[in-house]
């Protein structure tokens, strides 16, 4: 169980307003992250539902019971830090008993746990090393296990790959996937990258300034963002945003229109532009197309095997059904 | 510093200072080692003659050698038991955010400028007066008998005037480890449900470990040689005469320097012996 529900929560530290009034349903089992730019009030949300800062007002109900006055330890939940927050004097072994320990469960039980998660996480080699003797990912991982021992009702993380470097991120992103897949808990997760946001998620919340611009399943919010915000946050590369006249043809005062709906032509198209950067991954290539009239630059996705130069002028045709549409206060026009 | 030019040119840099220092310590060390294997009594006769070990074996077998030992060891034990103790607690007290956090924290460093003299002085005078110190006022004031501390508990009136000056060193010393430790590990046993208590004994102490033994360490070098507090108080009756008053005493009030030197020799193997006990076990913590 751990369907965790808030309502008209606010927070501020003095006279500053991190979280403005706030409403959010996470149903038990999902996997739902929290993504938006540095400083949105993110972690503090999330220390918030852990109760590691007190709410100025609203309430917050893990399964249905208030929870203003549980402490942390009694939320049934547990976090994994950014920093991994390990303690770096005790053995691998004895950070995830930690919490077994301070539950008061007996030693062969606490050894019963340790290795099952121990061996569920790669980690059997390493119990009887020190934090400061782990790679970063190995850290990840006994901090990931110090957290699933406890067989909380929810796991919270605070943007926990960010300490990695790209490669284990994407085998780390698979790792918690697939633990989430196999212990179907309530999981929240803080990023700020929108890779991991889309790639997990069963629901994304999108935050700007502690409010919430949207939530919704990772589809959701590529196919339909509310407004340009989103639209402006999820998907890589970003969406081409477009004001003007052009907009103006469509009734609406901005439009948008991601790269891979764009498709590319050397003889003709609605648009026509001046290759600048072209970008080369393999399977796929992202010209930046300048002189377009339209905005600075309209990125563009083409297969890998299709080659422009630096300077070739090429013509551009949007896919109509794939247009987005927004009016003067940037919310999306239906 | 990874070149051999660099470490040469490192090193001739280095040289006048280890210089100074060596010939700093070098010269009373060579002049105290040839004072003990001399008779020499300054008021009468001066210099009488080469003794060899006979300096060391009265020193050694004086009555007064091995309560003098013992009251050293217990001095310093006692000093460093209130001084760690209340210094963690001190430090503890001091990291938590309060009103006036600058001044306070001031306030409780300001022991540590006051000249040992100058302390042992006014806790003499005005806490253990018998007649008017402030103590013996508030045993009155509760109807008790004032103690007459510096007869009645000398050992324990030094520890605490000793302990009154070095736990600003502890705590300071304490205070800086403890701001070191991040706070999500703190946060991260909170989640894991340890209680308070919990939190000090399996997180915060272990991360003190290291400044514990620090301060352990320097305090008992420099704890082994007090003085001026013995001088101005008790002047080593009641059992609080040290090695160092002991040696004091030979030299300067028995006139006997060939036989205070040799005492000094055994201070300084006693503090070796102990800086490399305690050097070891910095070591090992230090090695994690
Ligand atoms: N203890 C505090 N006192 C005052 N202001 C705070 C405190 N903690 C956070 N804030 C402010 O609240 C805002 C939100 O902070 P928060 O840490 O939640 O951001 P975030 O979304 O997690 O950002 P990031 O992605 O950089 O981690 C920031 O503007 C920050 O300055
Ligand atoms: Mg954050």
């Amino acid at each position: 169980m751990g369907q965790i529900v808030l309502e008209q929560v606010t927070k501020s530290f003095g006279d500053v307003t991190v979280i403005p009034p706030l409403d959010l349903i996470i149903e038990d089992g999902e996997f739902t992250v929290f993504v938006g730019p540095s400083g949105c009030g993110k972690s503090t949300l999330l220390r918030l539902i852990a109760g590691l800062e007190d709410v100025t007002s609203g309430e917050i109900r893990i399964d249905g019971t208030p929870s203003a006055t549980t402490p942390p330890a009694k939320r049934g939940l547990a976090m994994v830090f950014q920093s991994y927050a390990l303690y770096p004097h005790m053995t691998v072994r004895k950070n995830i008993a930690f919490p077994l320990r301070m539950a008061g469960l007996d030693r062969a039980e606490q050894d019963r746990r340790v290795e099952q998660a121990a061996a569920v996480l790669n980690l059997t080699d390493y119990l009887d090393r020190r934090p400061g003797q782990l790679s970063g990912g190995q850290r990840q991982r006994v901090a990931i296990g110090r957290a699933i021992v406890r067989e909380p009702a929810a796991f919270l993380f605070d943007e926990p790959l960010s300490n990695l470097d790209a490669a284990l991120r994407v085998g780390m992103r698979l790792e918690i996937s697939e633990l989430h897949n196999r212990l179907k808990t309530t999981m929240i997760y803080v990023t700020h990258d929108q890779v991991e946001a889309m790639t997990m998620a069963d629901k994304i919340v999108v935050l700007r300034a502690g409010h919430i611009e949207q939530v919704g399943s990772p589809l959701e919010l590529y196919k339909a963002p509310r407004n340009l915000f989103v639209a402006g946050f999820i998907g890589s590369p970003r969406m081409n945003l477009i004001g003007g006249a052009e907009a103006a043809k469509h009734n609406a005062t901005t439009i948008g229109i991601r790269p891979e709906h764009i498709s590319i032509s050397a003889e003709e198209g609605a648009w026509s532009g001046v290759v600048g950067v072209s970008e080369h991954l393999g399977s796929d290539t992202f010209f930046h197309v300048q002189d377009t009239g339209l905005a600075e630059t309209v990125t563009v996705r083409a297969d890998g095997e299709v080659n422009f130069r630096h300077g070739d002028r090429i013509y551009l045709t949007p896919r109509e059904e794939r247009l987005h549409r927004f009016d003067e206060q940037g919310l999306r026009i239906a | 510093m990874s070149t051999k030019a660099s470490r040469s040119a490192a090193r001739l840099m280095l040289a006048p200072a280890v210089i100074l220092l060596l010939a700093w310590m070098l010269v009373p060390l060579t002049m105290t080692l040839i004072f003990s294997f001399q008779r020499y009594l300054p008021m009468r006769g001066g210099f009488q003659g080469w003794v060899g070990f006979e300096n060391y074996a009265r020193f050694i077998g004086s009555s007064a050698f091995w309560p003098a030992i013992q009251t050293t060891i217990i001095i310093v034990g006692g000093v460093l038991l209130i001084t760690v103790i209340l210094g963690i607690l001190l430090a503890i007290l001091l990291d938590q955010p309060m009103w006036g956090q600058g001044m306070v924290r001031i306030l409780v460093i300001a022991p540590f400028f006051v000249m040992p003299t100058v302390s042992g002085l006014v806790w003499k005078n005005m806490f253990m007066d018998p007649n008017n110190g402030l103590l013996s006022h508030l045993w009155r004031f509760f109807g008790a008998d004032p103690v007459i501390w510096l007869s009645d508990a000398s050992m324990l009136s030094i520890i605490l005037i000793v302990s009154w000056q070095w736990l600003p060193f502890a705590t300071l010393i304490l205070l800086t480890a403890i701001q070191s430790l991040d706070s999500e590990q703190i946060e991260a046993a909170e989640m894991d449900g340890a209680p308070v208590l919990s939190r000090f004994w399996h997180i915060i102490l272990p991360h003190l470990a290291r400044a514990i033994t620090i301060v352990i360490l320097i305090q008992t070098i420099f704890l082994l040689a007090i003085f001026a507090e013995i001088f101005v108080t008790t002047q080593g009756s009641f059992g609080t005469r040290t090695l160092t008053y002991l040696i004091y005493q030979r030299v300067l009030e028995s006139q006997n320097v060939g036989l205070g030197s040799a005492g000094g020799i055994y201070a300084v193997i006693l503090a070796n012996i102990f800086a490399l006990l305690l050097m070891r076990i910095v070591g090992k913590n230090l090695d994690r």
